[in-house]
């Protein structure tokens, strides 16, 4: 095996940091899923729209459903986090978040190898990943 | 007892198909929609959802095709959620099983990150661009999404009866784009115990279908690995192995600025999302261990007949015909 194939076989060290993060993150996010749910469905946490309310309206369009529910959108949801329903989107918004928190290891990873090219790639995502999550473009008001 | 062990599990199996196939959950789910929030306890829809996804979970992996993809066009064909609620879960559930897989697949190397970032940028974007549509069309009429999904469902499932995707396809010369990106590498083939190097050809093209591969998983959320893996081993040349890894991993980059179009125009409902999330990943654990004793090719099968239904349904429901009922 000659020494280039040899250093493609082997992962950056970024990638195995990557990979370490995002294992942590997804199960930490699926775990808190499976958790704030309990909380929700057990009636622990009480809900901002009630269970009867969201089966009575998930067949209408999202504009419609969230007048009815009164349900916020964007990050709005953060103002009700202490209710059962919207706690859920903590674990939800980790798993989402998690792309965007380890693309930033990549960039530190091709910053150091002067990799100017790819550097310039996980950057332009990380900045395409914030602008979808900001809410800028896919919160329209209802 | 190996023969009663394998027995009791092509059981198991065929029961899930049965669930799946009949869908006596999805009769069950037309019932309640008149009686919806009325006497049922509040586990009942949960639960209902969760045995459906596990099912869809364990016959995903079988028949080698991502959560998303079956998902969508079943769960909008048979439960009474509306189409914004169900691409919004369906994003969910894909990229919730390419977060759980990456880090595998990082470690050992077989997800390429020289290739997967160019491809990523583009499919992530187009993705924004898609959701925004499909989400626009959903709001000027649901059932042209309806229509536009089952015609793409359709198509699906042509393109797995039709692409034959090679092991290792053979390269002769790599071309000045994927030379300029050095998108190119090495593995083991665990197998073989074979050292294989691999690089790509065609990656123009390659990468501009990614625009389209992009959009579609926006526009329905659907996933994209029947699309990727196509288009990486076919087109751009890269191993099978290499191909189904980096799309795995593409899909936590591309379903995640979709995911997020979607949540923030509030089409993700944890009601819905978490007990899909949980039982298709559950189901795929299970479709794992059953990968062994399984029928993957028949199962193919079923699941290709079961996608063309699922599309021609969705085409029927949105052209409002009701000849599939």
């Amino acid at each position: 095996m000659n020494e280039q194939t040899q250093k493609s076989m082997k992962p950056m060290p970024e990638q195995i940091a990557y990979a370490n993060l995002l294992f942590i993150g997804a199960w930490v996010g699926i775990l808190m899923m499976i958790i704030t749910y309990f909380l929700y469905l057990g009636g622990i946490v009480s809900p901002h729209v009630d269970l009867a309310l969201i089966t009575q309206n998930w067949n209408k369009g999202v504009d419609d459903y969230l007048q009815i529910t009164n349900s916020p959108h964007g990050w709005a949801w953060l103002n009700l986090i202490n209710k059962g329903d919207f706690l859920n989107f903590v674990g939800i918004v980790l798993l989402a978040v998690m792309t965007i928190i380890c693309y930033l290891l990549l960039i530190a990873g091709y910053k150091k190898r002067k990799d100017w090219f790819y550097f310039f790639i996980a950057l332009m995502e990380v900045v395409v990943l914030a602008v979808a999550a900001s809410g800028i473009l896919g919160a329209g008001g209802h | 007892m190996l023969l009663k062990y394998i027995k009791k599990w092509c059981l198991f199996v065929n029961l899930m198909l049965i669930v799946i196939f009949n869908h006596p959950m999805a009769v069950l789910a037309a019932q309640e929609v008149g009686a919806a929030g009325t006497t049922r306890p509040l586990w009942f829809w949960p639960l209902i959802l969760f045995v459906f996804c596990f099912a869809l979970g364990i016959i995903a992996v079988l028949a080698g095709v991502g959560g998303g993809v079956l998902y969508v066009p079943l769960v909008s064909g048979f439960f009474p959620f509306h189409i914004d609620f169900v691409r919004g879960a369906g994003l969910m559930v894909a990229l919730a099983g390419a977060l759980a897989a990456g880090p595998g697949l990082l470690r050992r190397n077989l997800a390429s990150l020289r290739l997967a970032l160019p491809v990523a940028l583009i499919a992530s974007t187009c993705s924004i661009a898609g959701a925004m549509l499909g989400l626009y069309m959903s709001k000027l009429n649901p059932n042209l999404v309806q229509v536009c999904l089952g015609a793409t469902i359709v198509g699906i499932a042509i393109l797995l009866i039709l692409s034959k995707n090679t092991e290792k396809p053979i390269v002769r010369k790599q071309d000045a784009l994927g030379l300029a990106l050095g998108i190119n590498g090495a593995y083991m083939d665990e197998a073989t115990k074979e050292e294989i190097s691999w690089k790509t050809h065609r990656t123009l093209p390659g990468l501009v279908l990614f625009v389209f591969i992009g959009i579609l998983a926006g526009m329905f959320g659907l996933g994209a690995g029947w699309a990727n893996i196509p288009v990486l081993n076919l087109v751009m040349g890269v191993p099978l192995k290499i191909s189904v890894a980096t799309s795995k991993f593409l899909l936590s980059i591309t379903d995640t600025s979709a995911a997020w179009i979607y949540m923030n125009k509030g089409c993700v409902i944890p009601l819905i999302a978490i007990p899909s999330i949980l039982g298709l990943m559950f189901g795929s654990f299970v479709g794992v261990k059953l990968l062994s004793i399984a029928k993957p090719k028949f199962i193919r099968y079923m699941v290709i007949v079961v996608l063309l239904f699922a599309g021609l349904k969705a085409m029927d429901k949105g052209l409002g015909l009701g000849i599939l009922g």
